[in-house]
């Protein structure tokens, strides 16, 4: 089953606000060539945009595990909850 | 500012549980939860240990949304296509005092907060704490996300999962590093109740959980397991962070893979994929337990890094640590006193307890299996060669399949490595 599939049965209260943020872009671009935050995030969440040489981030699916936020070796990726009553709303758990 | 005598940041087990025993002990007590009621931002694999349970909620079998109860856990070993089991079954865990049951968290979570509710619990929903309020050094309260939202509370018990903001801000959280977290995923996967008992040779009602080691991570240290709910099943693997970003791996391929492996393809067979989840799970342990308490807070559950990840126990460390936190947070309101000395008692209890005896047994595990990665490569090659060699009957004698049963093992792991392997197994799980 394609992952696609998957996160289209995930049930979402999407906020308007982003609540990642790329500390600093340059980094992914210059010093980061492994750039695991594009293969670790099980929503595939970021993705290396190579046309505008930046992490492309979209929120609106994060899963809110916070696997990014440990396993990005430069710590650039700035991970919080989305505000109160948005995002991921589990159906079971 | 409305103010409290216990805020508690979190709406999970751990934290439910606190403010349960707390508001049983004449505390008003509110809990701060981000999702839309508590349950909803909450996963796990999940089995639900009775005797913690219970602690907090007597008899709640008879009313609490469970899945099925554990009569049956299966621990087996994968390599290639091939399987080593063994199970150990005890139809009496299907009828009191239980031992385990399957739980969907959404469902359960959102139970516990009403019996919560019920003890005089407040559950402010859809509110993120985003620092903890202080009077000079003494905390003093919470600051939430919402306008005018500061709260004041005597004692705050942190219970904000494994991505711990808060107790990060407060100094009572580790840093969480790649070889301290494990990124798990699962999938819940809809099967007919008559099909999910055959499969399992379960009674109606009955439940049964499977744990695969081995390949089933890729050799990576984690696991997959298979739970069975109701009319679902929970299937998911788990593995530390820090060799699935070597290997390369995303965590839904290697779901997928687990998925395709043939003893669990037939398991899950005509299945429905319902829902689709991630979490993490702090696999730091003992070595990677914070700080547990300072004036005024204390830190409970996956918080505090409380997960047994060889026993895959943490729902019941969770609520042992809440309740207690809860007791000791209203005896030292009570008493006047929310000093660090007063929280310390915390710390105490929890020592004197299961949840940081087993912590503190197994603390060398995860280092030692991280160092020794053929334990989840090697020996269940060598498991499985056995198994083939000695069950298949080619007119081979039996002593020579014996001799040559050994031959192969030495050919995988010298004698020396072997003895080794076992000293040092055994000096980390002893």
């Amino acid at each position: 089953m394609k992952l696609d599939d998957k996160l289209y049965l995930v049930r979402f209260n999407t906020d308007k606000l982003n609540h990642i943020k790329i500390a600093d872009p340059e980094v992914c671009l210059k010093q980061c060539q492994d750039k695991p935050c594009t293969r670790i995030c099980p929503a595939h969440v970021y993705d290396w945009d190579e046309e505008e040489k930046r992490i492309s981030v979209g929120y609106e699916g994060c899963l809110e595990c916070g696997t990014c936020r440990i396993g990005c070796p430069f710590g650039n990726i700035l991970w919080g909850y989305p505000r109160g009553g948005f995002g991921v709303s589990w159906k079971n758990g | 500012m409305e103010n409290f005598d216990v805020i508690v940041v979190g709406g999970g087990p751990a934290g439910l549980a606190a403010a349960i025993s707390a508001a049983r002990a004449g505390m008003k007590t509110v809990v701060i939860e981000r999702g839309d009621y508590p349950g909803t931002k909450n996963v796990m694999g999940g089995v639900l240990y009775s005797r913690a349970t219970e602690a907090v909620i007597p008899e709640f079998w008879k009313e609490a949304p469970l899945e099925r109860p554990v009569i049956e856990q299966r621990y087996g070993f994968l390599s290639g296509d091939e399987i080593f089991a063994a199970a150990y079954r005890d139809p009496a865990w299907a009828g009191p005092p239980y031992n385990a049951h399957t739980v969907l968290r959404v469902k359960f979570d959102k139970w516990l907060g009403q019996q919560a509710e019920k003890a005089g619990v407040m559950i402010i929903t859809e509110t993120v704490v985003e620092d903890l309020l202080y009077k000079g050094d003494n905390v003093v309260g919470v600051r939430t996300g919402r306008a005018e939202g500061d709260l004041g509370a005597k004692v705050v018990i942190l219970a904000e999962g494994v991505n711990a903001f808060i107790a990060k801000k407060a100094g009572l959280a580790p840093q969480l590093r790649p070889d301290t977290v494990a990124v798990a995923v699962k999938e819940i996967i809809q099967l007919p109740q008559e099909k999910l008992e055959d499969r399992f040779c379960l009674e109606p009602g009955q439940g049964a959980t499977i744990e695969l080691f081995g390949d089933s991570t890729d050799g990576m240290l984690g696991t997959a397991f298979i739970y069975t709910n109701k009319d679902s099943l929970s299937v998911g693997v788990g593995a530390l962070l820090e060799p699935l970003i070597r290997k390369k791996w995303t965590p839904n391929d290697l779901l997928e893979s687990l998925k395709a492996k043939p003893y669990v393809k037939r398991l899950i067979q005509g299945g429905e994929t319902k829902e689709y989840l991630a979490h993490l799970i702090p696999e730091g342990g003992y070595n990677a337990m914070p700080k547990l308490h300072r004036q005024g807070v204390m830190v409970v559950g996956d918080t505090a890094m409380l997960v047994n990840g060889l026993h895959r126990e943490g729902s019941n460390l969770a609520m042992t640590s809440g309740k207690i936190a809860g007791e000791v947070a209203a005896q030292a309101i009570q008493a006047g006193d929310v000093s660090d000395q007063a929280m310390s008692v915390y710390e105490t209890r929890l020592r004197d307890s299961f949840v940081v005896k087993d912590l503190h047994k197994y603390r060398k595990v995860t280092g030692f299996f991280e160092d020794n990665p053929h334990f989840f490569q090697v020996y269940p090659e060598i498991m499985m060669n056995a198994a083939r060699m000695f069950f298949t009957a080619d007119e081979t004698p039996k002593k020579e399949r014996q001799k040559q049963i050994m031959k192969m093992v030495f050919e995988h792991r010298s004698k020396g490595a072997l003895i080794g392997d076992l000293f040092g197994a055994w000096r980390a799980l002893k």
